[in-house]
């Protein structure tokens, strides 16, 4: 069975979020996922839309989405905050009348929110379902401690997004024990990573990054698994910055969880833009042998 | 032939300031059947009543309407007043002229004339369609149930006891006793809970008028006021309450052990045991579901050790039915499960923190731990406390909107209970408010700050997580206006108050209504506390609303009173403002059993002389005592062979007649 | 070419700072210098600031009196530690008519919309709209504390309205410029670089103008009183 999806990649995913596009593509084509994708779309807005004007917040992803709707498709999103963004919009439009009204007006095109707005994370993992994921597991992630960070905009505000628990998810983690991997129990799981204040506000940002990374670390996690370019931006690039602030060190890679679940069923390092990231994850999979066969693999590992 | 007074009441300014009342009298006195009309300043007053009473004599008057207040008022004293003019009480009417008129009305003062004129006419219309009414009578039976056996329910059995009236009392769980057994100490006397609980479990136990059913469910009620049959279910036991002396062998030889419902999962217990070695009846009980024999057929050394040889596990549940006059709810309170709804708090995964029962087994010196504080993960002593108070109260969102009344209190005495076993303790309490409404109670806050050092930090608590040992717990102190954290050992959440989980069922099958947190619904918030909308049940305790002991041991008593009120008589005497069928239109279609909330509605079968012959049909009848008179079966009936006494459907039609003019 | 951007620059930058400076000490127009904790008429103030109060209200959807104080959501709140008005205490100063200093306050600025807030609150108040509508009626009235978190937000926005997709390079570049910090996280641009994660020239829409149209109907739609 075809799983059919329109896919909004969002501005981060040609960038900064590369690999997050890279190994998305890959894992959904080899798990029957076809993501098709929006013809024309534009910018959800993000935060900088929503802190401006709140109708501007609402009309940017609207318009993707009723583009979206030619297509007759529920959309699949992969950043958390476009998923947010685009979520409030559909939710906005669906209530009143008179907003889809508005908006109508504002974007040039009827918009009738009749298709479901999903995270990619929702997608992968629960449309698809774990039982056929672990089928395309070949290489098991064993010894990897993972620690899903959730972040904000996935599960919040709760009554809009209807995403997993708000204070516990367990969708990340449930995948990681899907792909043979250890799901660590620790308590930043949906704690906010700060968003743009590493760039705009650093003094505010960093520590908030640093407090997430150390938590992850005393948990016993050796990685950590994001579903958000901007989360891996700010726990993977930003890495260095963190330790920098009270002289620790981390060294916990962080992944994509489409990249973890690539690496499970099989594709290389280079497949999967892992050589792209800062804080260099391939010390941690070659110790734990993941890139071998498991009959293959040292007691050890 | 209908002579009708009419009287106008000016209700001091109420009524006249709005309405020109002399102009209504006027008008009134042309209406058909109306022979006097007048006018007086308060209707309800002596000399008020004198004017009606005098009236009726000089006039001959067979038909009285009272132009006035609300009948919900002063119905009843105008009934009485005719009463003592010498007529039916069932011939009055009233037209509401103040509630239903000046007082909504008050900017229009000709159309408020115009409108009571219109009222005036249409209770005269009515009036001249009624007839005399008689109140019925049913016997009573002079027993009282009280379903629940905690405080509440023990107190309401001894007080109607004492009054000379058999009692029975229900309860779920295998000893009586309910949520005082299992606290420690009381607030604000800081009295050992179970050394003045006991006294009056043995008091209800030993009571020659008191039966105690334990171990036992509601199955089905049946009946009215006076008259209700109660199916009730007895669980099998496992164990001859005859036989068996309470020595507690079994208990100490049964092999597998289970969580304590009783310790709220901080200790186990074996499969055969009394929940509390205080237990009334001081038997034990058999857990069925766990009891290796029962389950598996192995194991039984309870049987084989016990002195008196009685166990039995062929042990079967026994349905009774008996009857009863009067029916009390003490069915109590549970805590709300903040577990389902507060992942901030970890949803349960913390050992260390807990709720208020909970906190209680811990302090409770025949508690799992002996009275000794100690944190359920690890057993060591806690040094940092942390109490959150309105955890699933007060809120809108997660729990319930209303206020638990007893926590704040509670938390007081958490805290002075562990700064005096572990003097170098630190307790922090997060608190909106501090809510002390009783006597003694803010002197017992005030001393658990003061003397004891509690610290009360104002501001709710947003997050609690494991590190290592630690909880940390992130809240904020609004006096100061900073965030703060706390490293606690432990901690103490004061969860909502709520009814018990299947409450609605309960009110259900007995019969009465309940509210949307499942507490039992008083008559009257204000003014009938104690009964119900339902004739013959109480209600006694926390069933009706969060309350702490002194309120609770009030309202049982109170609720004893009604029930003697009750049993005072020999028949008590019936509302005959109620449903009649007329046995000649009736079809016996049945259509108005089942539209009648209070099932007082069966078909009989009667026996008619139809031409010549004698044959049987159905038809319905209405039962005098549980009828209340609300009218849903007038509507239903097809035919119009029901009507409702006082509000016949010729009476109502003259109305809209009247109305229409 | 390179020495005259930097001397540009430091000219630019000299001035901005003055005129910073300058400005940050009027922009406390209810400031009350020595006088921290001065008592305040509150039924004067209660009526003096109303309209502003109602605008806000009308803006969040969200009414102030629903909160009670308890302070869950500044407990919770992951960036409180940099606020000088924690999210209940923007709210006390708009129960209590002290609105003009809730659109002073940084707060709004630093809070990340995270909606923790919102998510625990036990009255289901919608803080994050709240602090969204206290900063866009600031920014109205010209009131920025902060300013680089402004200039981000602006830059973003402008690279969207030109290219109906974010041009991440673009945004950093100009960033870093406005803020006066040129050789912000130089260190990580030629890794970016080389892994092709930026790039100097922006992906577009077919269309820009139509980006372009849909702003100017949303500021129509504003100025015409749509909220």
């Amino acid at each position: 069975m075809t799983l059919k999806y329109a896919y909004y990649p969002g501005c981060s995913l040609n960038s900064t979020g590369v690999e997050y596009n890279q190994s998305a593509k890959a894992v959904a084509k080899h798990l029957g996922v076809q993501l098709e994708e929006i013809d024309d779309w534009n910018c959800c807005g993000a935060s900088a839309a929503h802190n401006t004007s709140h109708l501007l917040s609402i009309a940017l992803p609207a318009r993707s989405l009723a583009l979206s709707e030619k297509q007759g498709l529920d959309v699949a999103v992969p950043c958390a905050a476009c998923f947010n963004r685009m979520k409030a919009a559909q939710v906005e439009v669906r209530e009143s009348k008179e907003m889809k009204q508005t908006i109508s007006e504002v974007i040039g095109m009827e918009y009738e929110a009749k298709y479901e707005v999903k995270p990619l994370l929702d997608v992968l993992v629960n449309d698809v379902g774990l039982d056929k994921i672990k089928e395309a597991v070949t290489r098991p992630l064993t010894g990897l401690k993972v620690a899903s960070y959730y972040g904000c905009l996935l599960v919040r505000p709760p009554k809009t997004m209807c995403f997993d628990d708000v204070e516990d998810p367990m969708t990340m983690d449930n995948l990681v024990e899907a792909l043979g991997g250890e799901p660590v129990d620790w308590s930043y799981k949906v704690e906010c990573c700060g968003a743009g204040h590493s760039t705009a506000k650093p003094s505010v940002g960093i520590p908030m990054i640093r407090d997430i990374l150390k938590n992850a670390k005393l948990n016993g996690a050796n990685c950590i698994l994001t579903a958000c370019p901007l989360c891996f931006l700010n726990l993977d690039m930003r890495q260095k910055e963190a330790s920098q602030l009270h002289n620790e060190t981390y060294e916990l890679p962080v992944f994509y969880f489409t990249q973890l679940m690539g690496l499970a069923i099989g594709y290389s390092a280079k497949e999967l833009f892992i050589n792209k990231h800062f804080v260099d994850p391939m010390k941690l999979l070659e110790e734990k042998d993941i890139f071998r066969h498991p009959d293959t693999r040292r007691e050890k590992a | 032939m209908k002579r009708i007074g009419v009287f106008v009441c000016h209700c001091g300014s109420n009524i006249a300031s709005v309405v020109d009342v002399k102009k209504v009298a006027e008008i009134a006195k042309e209406m058909p059947g109306v022979v006097y009309a007048t006018d007086y300043q308060y209707m309800c007053s002596e000399p008020g009543q004198d004017v009606v009473v005098k009236a009726v004599k000089e006039h001959k008057l067979n038909r009285v309407v009272i132009a006035s207040c609300s009948p919900r008022l002063h119905e009843p004293t105008f009934r009485k007043t005719l009463v003592n003019a010498g007529l039916n009480p069932y011939y009055l009417e009233m037209a509401n002229l103040r509630e239903h008129c000046s007082w909504v009305h008050s900017k229009d003062k000709e159309g408020a004339t115009v409108k009571s004129i219109d009222l005036v006419r249409k209770a005269v219309a009515k009036v001249n369609k009624t007839v005399a009414l008689f109140p019925g009578e049913i016997p009573v039976e002079k027993r009282c149930l009280v379903i629940g056996g905690g405080i509440a329910g023990m107190q309401t059995a001894i007080d109607v006891a004492d009054m000379g009236y058999e009692v029975v009392v229900l309860e779920r769980e295998a000893t009586i006793g309910g949520k005082m057994a299992i606290l420690d100490k009381t607030f604000p006397t800081m009295d050992c809970s179970a050394c003045i609980c006991t006294p009056k479990m043995v008091d209800a136990s030993q009571h020659p008028n008191i039966k105690l059913y334990t171990l036992s469910e509601l199955e089905t009620v049946g009946g009215y006021v006076g008259n209700f049959d109660v199916t009730i279910r007895k669980k099998a036991r496992y164990v001859d309450m005859v036989k068996c002396t309470g020595c507690g062998i079994c208990e100490n030889k049964c092999p597998k052990k289970v969580v304590s419902e009783f310790d709220y999962g901080m200790g186990k217990r074996p499969c055969i045991y009394k929940p509390f070695p205080q237990a009334v009846p001081n038997k034990p009980v058999i857990d069925a579901e766990n009891c290796r024999m029962l389950t598996e057929n192995k194991c039984g050394v309870c049987a084989k050790v016990c002195p008196t040889d009685a166990i039995n596990f062929e042990d079967k549940d026994e349905l009774v039915t008996e009857r009863f006059g009067a029916i009390v709810m003490a069915t109590g309170y549970e805590l709300y499960n903040w577990k389902k709804d507060f992942g901030e708090y970890g949803y349960g995964k913390y050992p260390d923190v807990i709720d208020g029962l909970q906190f209680e087994r811990l302090v409770n010196a025949s508690g799992p731990t002996m009275g000794k504080i100690k944190r359920p993960s690890d057993g060591e002593t806690p040094q940092d406390i942390v109490m959150i108070k309105c955890v699933g109260s007060r809120s809108t969102e997660k729990g319930k909107t209303y206020c638990s009344k007893i926590c704040c209190m509670y938390s007081a005495k958490h805290a002075t209970q562990i700064m005096e076993k572990n003097p170098d303790a630190n307790v922090y309490i997060f608190y909106m408010d501090v809510r002390t409404p009783g006597k003694l109670y803010d002197e017992f806050y005030m001393r658990a700050k003061e003397s004891y050092g509690a610290n009360y930090i104002r501001g709710q608590v947003s997050k609690i997580y494991q590190e290592g040992k630690k909880l940390i717990v992130k809240g904020e102190d609004t006096l100061l206006g900073r965030p703060v954290e706390v490293k606690a050992d432990m901690v103490i959440l004061a969860t909502a108050a709520a009814a018990v989980k299947d409450s609605a069922a309960i009110a259900q099958n007995v019969g009465f209504s309940y509210d949307k947190d499942g507490f039992f619904t008083e008559a009257h918030p204000k003014l009938r506390p104690i009964e119900t909308n339902t004739a013959g049940v109480f209600l006694a305790g926390a069933c009706q609303g969060p309350k702490d002991i002194p309120e609770t041991v009030s309202q049982a008593t109170a609720a004893a009173a009604k029930v003697g009120a009750l049993f005072s008589k020999d028949k008590m005497a019936t509302n005959p403002l109620i449903s009649s069928v007329d046995e000649s239109i009736c079809s016996g279609c049945g259509l108005c059993i089942p539209v009648c909330p209070y099932k007082a509605i069966e078909l009989i079968t009667i026996k008619e002389r139809v031409h010549g012959g004698e044959i049987e049909r159905k038809v319905a009848n209405v039962n005098e005592g549980l009828c209340q008179g609300c009218g849903p079966c007038t509507v239903a009936c097809r035919s119009g062979a029901i009507n409702l006494k006082g509000f016949t459907n010729q009476q109502i039609l003259a109305e809209v007649d009247a109305a229409c003019q | 070419m390179f020495i005259i951007s930097q001397a540009y620059f430091c000219i630019i930058s000299t001035i901005y700072k003055t005129v910073f400076i300058i400005k940050k000490n009027n922009s406390f127009k209810h400031g009350r210098g020595g006088r921290m904790l001065e008592e305040f008429d509150i039924s004067y103030q209660l009526n003096d600031s109303a309209p502003i109060k109602k605008q806000i209200e009308e803006l969040s959807g969200e009414q102030v009196k629903k909160c009670y104080q308890c302070g869950k959501c500044t407990a919770g709140c992951p960036v409180a530690f940099a606020m000088d008005n924690p999210p209940r205490k923007i709210l006390r100063l708009l129960q209590v008519g002290l609105a003009e200093e809730a659109l002073e306050s940084k707060s709004v600025w630093i809070c990340a919309t995270c909606e923790t807030c919102y998510a625990r609150c036990p009255r289901g108040v919608d803080i994050p709209r709240v602090m969204e509508a206290v900063r866009i009626l600031a920014k109205k009235k010209g009131i920025v504390p902060e300013k680089n978190i402004n200039y981000f937000n602006d830059l973003f926005l402008k690279s969207v309205k030109s290219n109906g997709r974010v041009h991440e390079m673009g945004l950093i570049v100009m960033y870093n410029l406005m803020s006066m910090q040129p050789f912000k996280d130089a260190t990580l641009a030629p890794k970016l670089f080389l892994d092709g994660k930026i790039s100097p020239f922006p992906h577009k829409v077919k269309n820009p103008l139509e980006i372009q149209r849909l702003f100017e109907r949303v500021r129509e739609k504003e100025e015409g009183g749509h909220i």
